[in-house]
């Protein structure tokens, strides 16, 4: 177990079942009172963030969390199929807890896992990911100088931003951040 | 731009520094208040069970505030008096405390807190006029006047429930860092006034109502900045208050400093009188926009 002394940026800890980060903290004190220690933390599963004072003292459970590396396999319904990397073991991520992350998932991308408790409580992609074109107008003669660009839906299933010369089929290079469209890849 | 880096240079830090200090002189200059000093190193601190007093072997122990030498002063006849000293308080380290601070404190001999509060306003405000700093704009708006909330209602309002005389001693610090304080208006001074009987320290008991003490804090920006009484004046009150304090101390196995029988013995003599403590690194830190201690004082604790 922790107790306060030992809260620090980053620390993981369980709060009511729930696995949750230490974002920030702080000493506090009144004048003539006891001490106590103000954190904000963050929830790994669900994102939100709250303030919550400690008693000094105070035992915090300590949250196993682990990194997994895994590859994405197919979704059915709002299940998201994965295959640990080092096991071999296939398991299933719900579509809460991958958000939006889902439309840059492609066949056999790797990706991180956080498990807690030997449950899978979110995903990390890799910063840039490589998807194939499947739709979008064909490419405007001429007007590639003026750096316009034109919608198009990538493999995935996103919909992202191309450049005009950009064709159906083409394969191409997108930053999972912001959805960027980073080049055009050759790939047969 | 302001100057990114958040400490400023060594220079006009030091310039703030000494502008403040010059500042809080000149007040209590024009008050009529006597500037005195009282020894740091004592043989009997105050009893208090969440305070510190940090030992030196063979010597005593260092002040964790001037308190009771400067209440013998006024018991003695000294009048309205002041002081800008350093206070040591044991195992305080955070971003808005430190082992070894200046604290500025003043009695007015003959006031209640009420007037100690009117006092402690119009200093913040004397010495945010003095201080006015471009591109570090301070915590609050030394401008608007200071709101004023009475304990109670403050607990009933934000936390539910209404502290009483016997007020449960974590139950109400827990509540007052973990609803009160980040609740109270940012943008101006606030005074909250009237603890629980069980909470009021130094103070004495409100006449009208004894359930509670004549005790206030100052807030700015939500930093607590200054404590002050209506200072209890009775011997045996403020004996059974020091036994209290010595027994709780005593049940957190930490060791047991001497009575100030000087200081007891010297009450009866006090009359009325109102006194505040107030940090003055904190308030220069509310009063230039910081939230950390560190850039205010001379050298960070981590530097000394």
């Amino acid at each position: 177990m922790y107790d306060t002394s030992d809260i620090r940026k980053n620390l993981k800890i369980v709060i009511d079942g729930q696995p949750w980060v230490v974002v920030d903290f702080q000493f506090v004190k009144p004048g003539k009172g006891t001490a106590f220690t103000r954190t904000r933390i963050k929830n790994l599963i669900t994102g939100a963030v709250l303030e919550k004072t400690f008693r000094s003292g105070e035992k915090l459970e300590p949250a196993e969390v682990e990194q997994l590396s895994a590859q994405y396999m197919y979704h059915e319904g709002d299940q998201y199929w994965f295959m640990d990397n080092t096991s071999y073991e296939q398991f299933a991520v719900s579509a809460a807890q991958i958000g939006d992350q889902a439309r840059f998932l492609t066949e056999n991308l790797v990706v991180n896992i956080t498990m807690f408790r030997g449950q899978p409580v979110g995903i990390e992609l890799p910063t840039f990911i490589e998807a194939q074109v499947t739709r979008c107008e064909p490419g405007v003669r001429g007007d590639t100088a003026t750096g316009g660009t034109k919608p198009a839906t990538i493999s995935s299933g996103a919909l992202i931003q191309v450049p005009f010369h950009i064709n159906e089929g083409d394969w191409v290079k997108v930053d999972t951040r912001d959805g960027r469209y980073v080049e055009r890849i050759n790939r047969r | 731009m302001p100057d990114p880096a958040p400490r400023g240079s060594p220079r006009a830090r030091l310039e703030r520094r000494a502008r403040a200090l010059a500042a809080i002189r000149s007040f209590f200059e024009a008050q009529g208040s006597l500037e005195v000093e009282t020894p740091l190193l004592l043989r009997a601190p105050a009893p208090e069970r969440h305070i510190v007093a940090l030992a030196v072997p063979g010597a005593g122990f260092l002040a964790a505030s001037p308190e009771l030498q400067m209440k013998r002063l006024v018991a003695d006849g000294a009048g309205p008096i002041h002081q800008i000293t350093r206070s040591f308080r044991g195992g305080e380290r955070g971003r808005t405390h430190l082992p070894e601070f200046t604290i500025v404190e003043w009695y007015l001999p003959g006031a209640t807190y009420r007037e100690a509060m009117d006092q402690t306003e119009a200093l913040v405000r004397w010495v945010a006029e003095r201080l006015a700093t471009p591109g570090s704009p301070p915590r609050f708006d030394p401008g608007l006047p200071f709101e004023r909330c009475r304990i109670p209602e403050l607990f009933e309002r934000l936390a539910g429930w209404r502290p009483g005389a016997d007020a449960e001693d974590e139950r109400f610090a827990f509540d007052l860092v973990d609803k009160i304080e980040p609740a109270l208006p940012r943008d101006r001074g606030v005074l909250v006034y009237d603890y629980p009987a069980s909470q009021a320290s130094l103070a004495r008991l409100c006449p009208s109502d004894p359930a509670y003490a004549e005790r206030f804090e100052l807030y700015l920006g939500g930093l607590e900045v200054a404590n002050g009484f209506t200072e209890l004046a009775d011997e045996a009150e403020q004996r059974a208050r020091f036994e209290r304090e010595r027994a709780a101390i005593a049940a957190q196995g930490r060791p047991l400093y001497p009575l100030d029988e000087r200081f007891l013995a010297a009450l009866p003599r006090l009359g009325l009188c109102a006194g505040v403590a107030l940090g003055f690194d904190r308030l220069l830190l509310a009063l230039t926009g910081g939230d950390d201690i560190g850039e205010v004082t001379t050298f960070r604790w981590e530097e000394v």
